[in-house]
This record gives C-alpha cells, sequence and structure tokens, in this order.
C-alpha cells in the first residue's frame, strides 16, 4: 500500500505531512481548501502509522535519525508498541474528526476563521503525533507547546464567548504545566547528561538514588499530570471541552489527555523504570488515592451538571482515573487494563461527543431540559450516544467493559479489594450520569424547540455510528484493543535494557576523532543500527 | 509624536542601522552567538520603533499586514522544506549532507551542512520577524476604528 521507498521515512512522513498541511492551509486561508488538506494528510496518516505499527509487532522498535544524526547526539525518531499503539489512535481520531468536520464546522465558526481553525487542528495534530514518535525529552517539550498552542486557538474558537475564558484558563495552567515538565527535563539534563530518553534510561540505571533525579520526576509527573487533568488537576478540563466547537470537544478528549498519558507512562516506566519509581518512591499510593478520587468525585460533580458537554467533560477526568489507576498498579493486568482503557475511552468518549455535537448542529442545544424528547426526533443519533453510554458504564460486550475487567483483575491480584469496590461505584455512578441523559432524550415527549429537529447530515451520522459500532467491536474482539494493550503494557514493565541501545553511539565513539561527526549512512530509519562514519 | 523632530529624525537615522545589524546578527550566526531568532526579533524591532513614532498606519505602508501574517508560516514552510529536499535527496529529514551531493564525499556534506542551516536560519528570521510584527499590530490596532471594518 505504501511505495517502497518511503517505508524508512514513515517516522518524518508522520509528522511532517500535517506540519506542511498547516502551513499551507495558514497560507491559504480558505475553509474549503483547509478542510480538504486536513481531511487527505488525517486519512493518510491512518496507513501510515498502522504500517509503523505493523513493523514494530513483527520486527521491534523503529529507530529513525532525524538531520541524519545519530542518538544520542541527534534528535531521535523512537517507534516502539506503546508509541505505535498510540499514534494510531491518534491518527484514526484526526480522520474520523476531519471526515465529519465540515457542515457542523461551518455551523459553529464564520467564515473567515474556518481555514485558520484547519490551520490550527492540523498543527495540533502534528504536536501529538510528534509527543508520541519522538524519543528525545526536550524535544517532546517542543511538540507539547505546538499542539497546546493550536489547542488554545482551537477552543477559543468555539461559539460561546465563555470559549476565550475556557481557553484562557487552559493557557495559564498548560503553560504551568510545560514550565514543570521543562524544569523536571532540566534536572535531568543536570544529572545525566543526554535528553536521548533511550540513552537518560540507561544512565539513570547507573546514577541509583539521585536526588535531583528525583526531584525531576516530581516535576515531570506534576507537569504531565496538568496536561492529563489527573485529579485535582482537572479544573482546566470542563469549561475547555464544554465550550469549544463540537469537533474540537471530540478531537481533543480522545487524544490530547491521553498522549499526556502515554507520557506519563513513558517517564515513569520507560526513563525512570518500575524499580525506581515505585520501589523506591511513594508513587503507587500517590496515584492510587488521585485516581480513586477522580474516579468518584469527578463522577458524582458530572451527575449534576446541566450542560451535557460538561457533564461529558467530567466523566473525562473520571475516565482519566480509571487510566491512572490502572498505571499505578503497575502489573501486567493493570497496566493492560490502563492502556486498554486509554484506547476504549478515546472511542467512546469521541462517540459521545460527535452524538451530542450532532444535536448541536441540527437543534443548537446542549442543556439538558432542552433535550427532552430528542431520542424520537433524532433515533439515530441517540441510539449511537446510548450505545457509547453503556460503554462507559462497562456493560459487557462493549469496550469499555474490557479494559475495566483488566482493572479489577489487576486490583484484586494485589488484593486491594477497596479498589474494586470503589471501580464498582464509578461504574454505578456513570449508570446515574448517562441514564439521566438517555431518559431525558427518549423517555419525554418532544419541546417545541425540537420541533423541526431531524436526524444529522450522513457524514455525521456515518462518524457517529463508526465509532459506536467500534465500540462493540472492541468489546467482543477484545484482542485488537486488549491484545495489543498487553504487548505495550510488557514492552513497558520489562522497562530499557542496554539491548534497545544498539543505535546509540557509545561514549568512546563520541570523542573518537575517527568515527566523523557521528553521522548515519544515508538513507535510513532502520532497525537497529551499524558502525558508521564516513 | 507629530512634532517631536529629533525623534523623527533619529529615528530615521538608526533604521538602517538596526537592520543591518539584524543582517549581521543573521549571518555571524554561523560562526557565533546569534541566529534566526535574535535577528529576526532586531529586524522586527526596527519595524516597531518605526510604528511607534510615525503611526501604525505608516508602518503598515512599509509593512503591510498581510506581508508579515503571511510570513508567519513562509518561514516555517522554508525550515521544513529544506527537510523535505534533503529526504528527497535520499538523505533522512533535515540531514544536510545530501543538499547539493549525494552520496556526498567529507567535504561536500561539509558544504551541505553549511546551506542547510543558512537555509533553515532565513527561515527562522522570516517567521520570527513576521511573528513579531504580527503580535505588535494585533495589539496596537486593538479598539482602532480603522481595525474595526
Amino acid at each position: 500500500m505504501i511505495p517502497e521507498s518511503f517505508v524508512p521515512h514513515l517516522p518524518a512522513l508522520q509528522i511532517v505531512l500535517p506540519l506542511l498541511a498547516a502551513l499551507i492551509a495558514a497560507l491559504v486561508r480558505n475553509g474549503t481548501v483547509g478542510w480538504l488538506l486536513a481531511l487527505v494528510v488525517s486519512w493518510l496518516m491512518v496507513p501510515v502509522s498502522m504500517a509503523m505499527l505493523g513493523a514494530v509487532l513483527d520486527g521491534g522498535t523503529i529507530s529513525y535519525a532525524l538531520g541524519g544524526w545519530r542518538p544520542p547526539l541527534g534528535i531521535e525518531y523512537r517507534v516502539d508498541a506503546p508509541a505505535g499503539y498510540l499514534l494510531v489512535l491518534v491518527s484514526a481520531m484526526g480522520a474520523l474528526a476531519m471526515t465529519y468536520a465540515p457542515r457542523s464546522l461551518a455551523s459553529e465558526i464564520p467564515v473567515g476563521k474556518r481555514g485558520l481553525y484547519y490551520s490550527m487542528y492540523l498543527t495540533c495534530l502534528a504536536g501529538l503525533l510528534g509527543m508520541a514518535i519522538t524519543g528525545d525529552a526536550f524535544n517532546v517539550f517542543v511538540f507539547m507547546e505546538i499542539s497546546s498552542l493550536a489547542m488554545y486557538a482551537m477552543i477559543a474558537m468555539g461559539k460561546d464567548r465563555r470559549a476565550l475564558v475556557a481557553a484562557f484558563q487552559y493557557l495559564i495552567i498548560g503553560t504551568i504545566g510545560a514550565t514543570f515538565y521543562v524544569i523536571g527535563i532540566g534536572f535531568l539534563f543536570a544529572s545525566t547528561g543526554t535528553l536521548n530518553m533511550v540513552d537518560m534510561a540507561l544512565r539513570l540505571q547507573d546514577l541509583g538514588d539521585s536526588r535531583p533525579a528525583f526531584a525531576g520526576l516530581a516535576f515531570i509527573v506534576v507537569g504531565i499530570g496538568l496536561k492529563l487533568a489527573i485529579f485535582p488537576l482537572h479544573l482546566w478540563l470542563p469549561n475547555a471541552y464544554a465550550y469549544s466547537p463540537s469537533v474540537a470537544s471530540a478531537f481533543l478528549a480522545s487524544t490530547a489527555t491521553k498522549v499526556a498519558v502515554y507520557l506519563l507512562l513513558r517517564f515513569i516506566f520507560s526513563v525512570f523504570g518500575v524499580d525506581q519509581t515505585f520501589d523506591d518512591l511513594p508513587l503507587t499510593e500517590f496515584l492510587l488515592v488521585l485516581s480513586a478520587a477522580a474516579m468518584v468525585i469527578a463522577s458524582a460533580v458530572a451527575i449534576f451538571q446541566m450542560n451535557v458537554k460538561r457533564m461529558l467533560a467530567y466523566s473525562s477526568v473520571s475516565q482519566i482515573g480509571y487510566i491512572t489507576l490502572g498505571i499505578a498498579l503497575a502489573s501486567q493486568a493493570g497496566l493492560t487494563g490502563g492502556i486498554a482503557h486509554l484506547f476504549n475511552h478515546a472511542i467512546i468518549k469521541a462517540c459521545l461527543f460527535f452524538a451530542i455535537g450532532a444535536v448541536v448542529y441540527r437543534c443548537g442545544v446542549v442543556k439538558l431540559d432542552q433535550l427532552a424528547g430528542i431520542g424520537r426526533k433524532m433515533p439515530l443519533t441517540m441510539g449511537a450516544f446510548v450505545i457509547a453510554g453503556l460503554g462507559l458504564i462497562g456493560v459487557p460486550g462493549t469496550a469499555g467493559f474490557v479494559s475495566k475487567w483488566y482493572l479489577i483483575l489487576g486490583a484484586a491480584e494485589q488484593g486491594l479489594w477497596l479498589l474494586v469496590i470503589v471501580i464498582v461505584v464509578s461504574s454505578l455512578l456513570a449508570v446515574i450520569y448517562v441514564g439521566r441523559v438517555i431518559e431525558v432524550a427518549w423517555f419525554r415527549e418532544p419541546g417545541p424547540a425540537l420541533a423541526k429537529a431531524s436526524e444529522p447530515p450522513f457524514e455525521i451520522l456515518a462518524v457517529t455510528w463508526a465509532l459506536a459500532a467500534g465500540t462493540i467491536f472492541f468489546g467482543i474482539f477484545t484482542q485488537y484493543s486488549g491484545g495489543v494493550a498487553g504487548d505495550a503494557a510488557m514492552v513497558l514493565l520489562d522497562g530499557i535494557g542496554p539491548s534497545d541501545a544498539t543505535p546509540l553511539l557509545t561514549r568512546d565513539e563520541l570523542f573518537d576523532p575517527t568515527v566523523s561527526s557521528g553521522h548515519v549512512e544515508t538513507g535510513g530509519g532502520e532497525t537497529g543500527g551499524g558502525e558508521t562514519g564516513h | 509624536m507629530r512634532l517631536d523632530t529629533i525623534l523623527r529624525v533619529c529615528t530615521k537615522l538608526f533604521l538602517p542601522f538596526i537592520w543591518v545589524f539584524a543582517l549581521y546578527v543573521q549571518l555571524h550566526g554561523d560562526f557565533g552567538p546569534g541566529g534566526g531568532f535574535q535577528a529576526g526579533v532586531i529586524a522586527a524591532a526596527g519595524v516597531i520603533l518605526y510604528a511607534i513614532v510615525f503611526g501604525k498606519s505608516a508602518a503598515t505602508r512599509i509593512v503591510p499586514k498581510w506581508l508579515v501574517e503571511a510570513m508567519v508560516p513562509l518561514g516555517v514552510l522554508l525550515y521544513a522544506g529544506v527537510g523535505v529536499y534533503s529526504m528527497l535527496m535520499g538523505g533522512n529529514y533535515l540531514d544536510y549532507d545530501v543538499l547539493f551531493h549525494s552520496p556526498p564525499t567529507h567535504y561536500e556534506a561539509v558544504h551541505g551542512q553549511h546551506w542547510g542551516v543558512f537555509l533553515v536560519e532565513i527561515g527562522v528570521l522570516i517567521t520570527v520577524t513576521g511573528t513579531m510584527i504580527t503580535i505588535f499590530y494585533a495589539f496596537a490596532g486593538r479598539g482602532r476604528r480603522e481595525d474595526r471594518n
């Protein structure tokens, strides 16, 4: 499917194509051209990321030396199972969002700004994919800023004027998060002298207990915690999701926090390793308490929301609790559950936001009491909402059940029965907040405001239903979500060993004048790396 | 500041030096401190000084708004374009070694590296200049009647 000569360059193309498209969209500034570019590039990203994930699952890690400078001298793009998994997720969500976008967005954003919106979306896509693909800790920061700045702009373009305040709140908190992250990287750079994550991991193993390195980890965990809206650092999230354009809500809810979770996994498991983070530091207790609090408190708050998008946003905070719970368990079952939930929640929450987006497109209402009887006017849209809602609750046969099952398994394995209860209670709270919407939408007479409501256009319905079908598909064929998540969990739990570092230049080579400039032979993102120099 | 003759004359005197200094910082970036970011800010500072002293409308006559707004993506496009070109020449993304010769000898690789950095830094200069002036225009023009139309 992909021409042979492109294959070694796939890691670079994954980032460069959306970036170039974003620049062209910013130059042209036309909504239609921007949408076409975004649509084509987003769909191109899917085979690119799938090809890389396939190659990784077959033959091990892909390493791409940016600029031809061998790592750790240059920036390395590194795709392993967790990274490949995330790239596929983000690309697929981008492609679906852009298929959904044109008419929904046209109803929410004035003509003059549409081209810029697509430019921002493409920039954001490049940044999110870049955070997943890069193997360089500082490069992560750069991509984090790229994606975040684009996100602030996307959120601020919401129709409601409160979108501006929401975007500004997120700007402030997001900037603090990124600053904490970069301070942490500073500490790690000072104590290891490298920015390449694999190299950093190897040197931290030699370093042993180092206070600056732990301080760095603390800064990084808090910084990323702000980005992934870990309870109680989630305050930016509800407004940002509630007031941004429908397409942006769905895309951000399904990708932005997920990429932040991925970064947390990378630093806890790959860079520091399970021994250091979970045995020497009380990270398990810390994350367990916050996750449990998120699962219960955010769900409880969601029950009292009148704005459905805001309710879904609070539900996101609680679902992120499930994911971080899986991380905190740090066992094969727990981590599989966490990573699978990352994937499943992205599908489910995107479906819910898309369904509500369809309602907004047709009727322009998001308040719960205005939605009375909407299920009778838009049965297909609200049908998809019900299916995804069941997935959110974790009904058997839906994707949500699979990941919650793994999480309960992981908690029970370690004898944490209280946690099992928390998971069940949180799911029951989800029954209430999803049930509220279903009750209002299906069991009440339609009000006069919805007199003219009808099913949304084809592409909006198709995308929503594709995700609803995905919710069921991944609930039944668990080898795709649970299986790959298990592989990713295994890679993460194994940590980084010296065998992963073969493509790295050794210290001796760095200072060896005969190995000039540490340059790789041209043409290549090959797996592993031979002796080089010219 | 229409009546402030000293300021107006001094500004006019300064401008060529500011811009030449920007170019010096830009081109000296290959060998010492400097480069596109610093040079871009200095070049933009020249325009901003002119706008402060002679008014925003006078500044937009020399450097129109559409131009600076186009400069922002154009500079990045040049940067990314160099990377794509090196990919087409058979190297990795942004591998300057292969810009002119593929596969390169040692001296040809150095030649490529020199040009690669030069072009990429010009991209940085264009984007930073454009961004600084765009930000200034956006703030300076807020709430003015000419801006509302």
